[in-house]
């Protein structure tokens, strides 16, 4: 179970009261909200993590903490990278450049299994529970500290038998918690696909872990289901342990977030709390794209977009290579093609 | 499954229709009293050895017969009498090595060894059941000494050869892989398959090339049968890609001994399968080995066009990279695969005539023999890319003829399978082909 | 056709020592396979390391009896550890082919005339089994078990063989149901779970590829041990695929599947070789010769593993529940 820290104040020795984690309402970050922007006690350090597929930058967050004891969203729309991040903090892809830490230990080219055992869990997103294993066999999986995990004392059940008691003992106050302990001892392939995200949260949980990362924790879950799994989030908070997850569930976000990170096209464009965040014309822009005010359904709207589009340096309308996107859409209304155009130099 | 009964219900039948005593069965891991594994011991007459040493012999281009040729060694003796063409043949019961010796006492008047000629020499079977040795007569063959350059650059051309033949086969291995993941084990019977029609059709008196085209039609249907009867039906349950493979295997061992039912177990050559060498300059090359060459490089150079040009060709690249992706955006993905099958058996039963020429010879087994280097060739250029296939057989084929300057012909094959499991250890998704990511 | 002749001959493959190593071998194999999803295709290659270690150890070294044997493992352990480098970071697929390119490699190596000296090359080596024999605690002369009759050497190599069995398959059973094995199981089913729970999947793989190879390689020296002879034609695909088939009857995931199943392989086949032979001895067949039925055996190994993936992909004890792979 989490320890809880000494008050921040610098009183190290002197052991004050567990400050509780749901009602602590110091500031987040120690400097204003902006990208990159430091907090005041981080447990997660990144600096200029670079992932690029082919020429193109899959992620290049150029410097990111995440607050401890908090529950932090990264939010984004699909293919900012958000994923690719996860799998190289945790070991399981390599970058082409930076550093990062937890908790003070330089985690570079540390293998995915180290990075586990140092406490910072993940789950994925197409969910990954064993489903040709039982229920508590999965649970018992999670555990760290089994000696007969080790070949050399595999073969003898009296040196290991104590602690896969106290194991299954953990593991049955788990399932309770999430309830499943019903399921104790079913195949977790006959567990529905909420159900399976509920274990693997679980299962998570079973290392003790400092920092839990989920990707799309929401991610195919019927809506019944939400709720329950959004209090399980906060729970882990309330124990003592910092989340990083991944959503696109903007109700998720502001439900239970406290910071809100964004990232679009791999870089980090916004950070803050979550109702700040939504007003950010650059998260506004990220999402929706540049012009997505523009109301299409009127003539002029039209006009206005072909217009501002014309401007565009990176758009083809108003030049040679524009085919059927610029002309043709004021013709079929049987105007004049020309009107309210800006002609570009043709090629 | 009523198609794998019909399949059963086929085997049986043409059981029934076997020939019965057909040449000698190869030695097999079970013996034929118990099923302890030894070889059966070697019984009845010389020229049912499945091994032969052979060779031609010719003085100033005419041939010379009544010479009498021996051979001894692993335990075992025999001779051989040249007949009219010149021809001699002498069978062995086991591959290894054997001292050839010309008993110059037959040789008739006038007609003496060529300067310089070994007389007895070494011959070393390299895996394939015919070893061929020559013996310069007269002013024979003159036993010159090559450069190294010109022997590197025969060999690379054998090589390249080779590795054509074995690239067709490669890709259509490689398709199937990608657009259906199967790990196809019974490809090697497809390629025996196109041999063992094209000596059959060869032997009704057909003439050369209509004895090919119809070998390869042959090979055609047999992909297409594959795919009707049996992987559709299985995909269609959901099989596994893993209980698929093993199905594979199954089929494979089950398919080459069927064909041994028919063919036997001896080596049978096709049509022209001696051929002159060419001189290119001051290198040789067999005819043969150069029309193959050139025949494999237009049909890969077909196949590339048709996969880059063709909308049916954009389809099947299409599905073979994301099969799901592809059926979504509306292509019939049964209908490609189907395609993708029929061509690769087509491809597969070319390979297997030009392997045939190669050798030289038609053997039940010799699918499986080069199976191997077909994965090796795949594996290394990438699992599922079709050029990656192409690139991986050719340094397959290289690799593997200009390895015997250095190698013992018996390990050729070695180096080849030594350099897939190389390359794998630096790049595990091969040299083309693409790291999946995780998550 | 001596009817009662057949029948006891196949009864007799029941406890035959041939029997014992394959389902030995295939033992290997439901570690790797069955608990661990390692596709290894190269189980004949370990046969040959084992079986060739030990003869050469005796032959061209002189060793004892006991410390061939370790040479035997020790060069198992070896070549499993070889093998693991390269391609435990591979797919499945990947594997299944680098591991039959291994085997093969193996086979190359000692059919190869560069070392007939060592090797025996094509013919073999024979006569290293003396230090075996030497060690029979049973009385010369011959031991009636109701259905077949024992020589005291035949008794002495049976007793050894499914001992080695018995023990290997204990160990086997202690193993997978212990956390170690539950790791394993993990393993096959999603390596990245495991290594997301802290576990070190590929020092897991190298484990269980080197504990299966070890079996095999014990299995290779039984082998050969009844004729005391090796011959490198044993040792190619065909025994890989013929250990596979004796795995997935009996049930790739279990213990004692790859027994049962190597047992009902020989049983079966000794009996259709028999009957096949005895009708065809007798006249009742004439459409094939006997050579031919010998080819019959293949195909119908071939035909069975076709079926048997496709309706019964658990074999005989296997569970469906716990099936990873169809």
């Amino acid at each position: 179970m989490a320890n809880p820290t000494p008050d921040e104040s610098g009183t190290a020795g002197v052991r004050t009261d567990a400050v509780d984690y749901m009602t602590d309402t110091r500031p987040i970050a120690s400097e204003p909200a902006a990208p990159g922007c430091r907090k005041r006690d981080p447990i997660l350090v990144a600096k200029n993590v670079t992932r690029a597929f082919g020429g193109i930058n899959a992620v290049d967050v150029e410097y990111l903490e995440v607050p401890r004891h908090k529950i932090t969203a990264l939010i984004g729309p699909n293919g900012a990278g958000k994923t690719t991040f996860f799998n190289l903090l945790t070991g399981f892809d390599q970058p082409n450049s930076g550093e990062w830490t937890f908790d003070g230990t330089s985690l570079h080219g540390v293998p995915s299994y180290k990075v586990s055992r140092m406490g910072m869990v993940r789950t994925f997103q197409l969910t990954k529970v064993m489903g040709k294993l039982k229920v508590i066999e999965n649970m018992r999986l999670g555990a760290t500290r089994q000696e007969g995990e080790k070949l050399s004392k595999a073969l003898f059940k009296n040196i290991w038998g104590g602690r896969e008691r106290e194991i299954t003992r953990h593991a049955d106050g788990l399932l309770e918690k999430f309830k499943l302990d019903t399921k104790r001892e079913d195949y977790a392939a006959s567990l529905s696909g909420g159900q399976r995200k509920l274990l693997e949260m679980a299962r998570a949980l079973m290392a003790d872990p400092k920092l839990v990362m989920l990707d799309e924790p929401m991610a195919g879950v019927n809506p019944a289901l939400t709720q329950s799994l959004l209090d399980h989030v906060r729970n882990l908070k309330s124990e003592g342990m910092t989340v990083l997850f991944v959503e696109h569930d903007m109700h998720m976000v502001r439900n239970i977030a406290d910071w809100v990170v964004v990232m679009a096209e791999g870089r980090i464009v916004a950070e803050g709390p979550p109702a700040e965040v939504m007003k950010d014309q650059a998260v506004i822009d990220a999402y929706l794209g540049a012009h997505h005010d523009v109301d299409l359904g009127a003539a002029e709207g039209i006009e206005v977009l072909e217009h501002q589009l014309a401007q565009d340096k990176e758009s083809v309308v108003g030049t040679a290579d524009e085919g059927i996107l610029g002309h043709g859409i004021t013709e079929q209304d049987g105007r004049d093609p020309d009107e309210g155009r800006d002609r570009k130099d043709a090629p | 499954m009523g198609l794998l009964f019909a399949l059963l219900a086929v085997f049986a039948a043409l059981l029934l229709s076997a020939p019965a005593g057909q040449a000698q069965t190869m030695a097999a891991p079970l013996s034929t009293s118990t099923p302890a594994p030894s070889p059966a011991e070697p019984t009845g007459t010389p020229e049912s050895f499945p091994n032969t040493i052979s060779g031609v012999l010719r003085n100033a281009g005419q041939p010379v017969a009544g010479v009498t040729i021996r051979a001894t060694g692993e335990g075992f003796s025999g001779e051989a009498v040249s007949s009219a063409t010149g021809g001699w043949s002498i069978g062995v019961p086991v591959q290894g090595t054997y001292e050839v010796e010309l008993d110059v006492s037959t040789l008739p008047e006038g007609v003496t060894l060529a300067e310089g000629a070994q007389n007895p020499r070494q011959v070393t079977f390299a895996n394939t059941s015919n070893a061929g040795a020559i013996f310069p007569l007269g002013a024979g063959i003159v036993v010159q000494t090559q450069s190294f350059g010109e022997l590197l650059v025969e060999r690379m051309l054998a090589g390249l050869s080779f590795g054509l033949l074995l690239a067709l086969a490669s890709v259509g291995l490689s398709l199937i892989f990608g657009t259906t993941g199967l790990t196809n084990f019974a490809h090697g019977e497809m390629v025996t398959l196109g041999a063992v029609l094209m000596f059959f059709f060869s032997g009704l008196g057909m003439p050369v090339w209509l004895a090919a085209v119809l070998a390869v039609l042959g090979g055609g249907l047999s992909g297409y049968l594959q795919d009707s009867g049996l992987w559709k039906p299985l995909r269609r349950r959901g099989t596994g890609i893993i209980p698929m493979m093993i199905v594979s295997i199954g089929l494979a061992l089950a398919a080459r001994y069927t064909i041994q039912l028919f063919f036997g177990g001896s080596t049978r050559q096709l049509p022209g399968a001696r051929s002159p060498q060419i001189e290119l300059g001051s290198v040789s090359i067999s005819q043969n080995t150069l029309i193959s060459l050139v025949i494999s490089t237009v049909v890969v150079l077909v196949v590339a066009f048709l996969l880059l040009k063709t909308r049916i060709g954009k389809a099947t690249r299409a599905v073979a990279d994301n099969p799901a992706l592809a059926s979504a955006s509306g292509i019939d993905v049964d209908g490609v695969i189907r395609i993708v099958w029929t061509v690769g058996g087509v491809l597969a039963g070319l390979g297997g005539i030009l392997w045939a020429y190669y050798r030289p010879g038609v053997t039940f087994n010799m699918g499986q023999q080069i199976l191997l280097l077909i994965f090796a060739a795949v594996v290394l250029g990438g699992l599922g890319t079709v050029f990656g296939a192409l690139v991986g057989s050719i340094i397959v084929g290289v690799f593997v003829e200009v390895s015997t300057i250095w190698l013992e012909a018996d390990l050729k094959f070695v180096g080849a399978l030594l350099i897939m499991i190389i390359v794998l250890l630096f790049r595990p998704q091969g040299i083309l082909g693409r790291k999946e990511r995780v998550g | 056709m001596d009817f009662l002749n057949i029948l006891s001959g196949a009864l007799g493959e029941i406890i035959s020592p041939t029997t014992a190593a394959y389902a030995l071998a295939a033992l290997g194999l439901a570690l790797h396979f069955g608990y661990t999803g390692l596709l290894n295709f190269g189980q004949a290659g370990f046969m040959a390391m084992g079986a060739y270690g030990f003869a050469i150890a005796t032959l061209t070294f002189n060793a004892p009896f006991w410390a061939a044997v370790l040479v035997a493992l020790a060069c198992s352990v070896a070549f499993a550890f070889l093998l693991g480098i390269p391609t435990l970071r591979l797919r499945a697929d990947y594997l299944s082919i680098v591991t039959i390119a291994a085997a093969e490699v193996i086979r190359y190596i000692v059919t190869t005339n560069q070392l007939t000296d060592i090797t025996g090359s094509a013919g073999g080596l024979n006569g290293f089994a003396g230090g075996f024999y030497a060690l029979n605690p049973f009385p010369e002369g011959t031991y009636n078990l109701g259905f077949i009759t024992l020589s005291a050497r035949d008794l002495w190599v049976r007793v050894v063989a499914w001992s080695v069995v018995a023990v290997c398959c204990f160990i086997v059973w202690l193993l997978v149901r212990s956390p170690w094995g539950r790791v394993l199981k993990g393993i096959r089913e999603d390596e990245n779970a495991v290594r997301s729970l802290g576990k070190n999947v590929y020092s897991y793989k190298m484990q269980a590829l080197i504990i299966g190879g070890v079996f095999g390689s014990l299995a290779g020296i039984l082998f050969t041990l009844p004729r005391s002879s090796v011959q490198p034609a044993n040792y190619g695909t065909e025994l890989t695929f013929f250990l596979w088939t004796c795995l997935l009857l009996g049930g790739a995931a279990t213990v004692l599947g790859p027994v049962v199943g190597a047992m009902l392989f020989w049983v079966v086949l000794s009996l259709t070789q028999g009957l096949l032979y005895g009708a065809i001895g007798a006249g009742y067949i004439t459409f094939i010769s006997i050579p031919q039925a010998g080819q019959l055996r293949y195909i119908m190994v071939g035909v069975a593993l076709m079926l048997l993936m496709i309706f019964r992909p658990q074999g005989l004890l296997g569970n469906k529940k716990e099936l990873v792979y169809s």
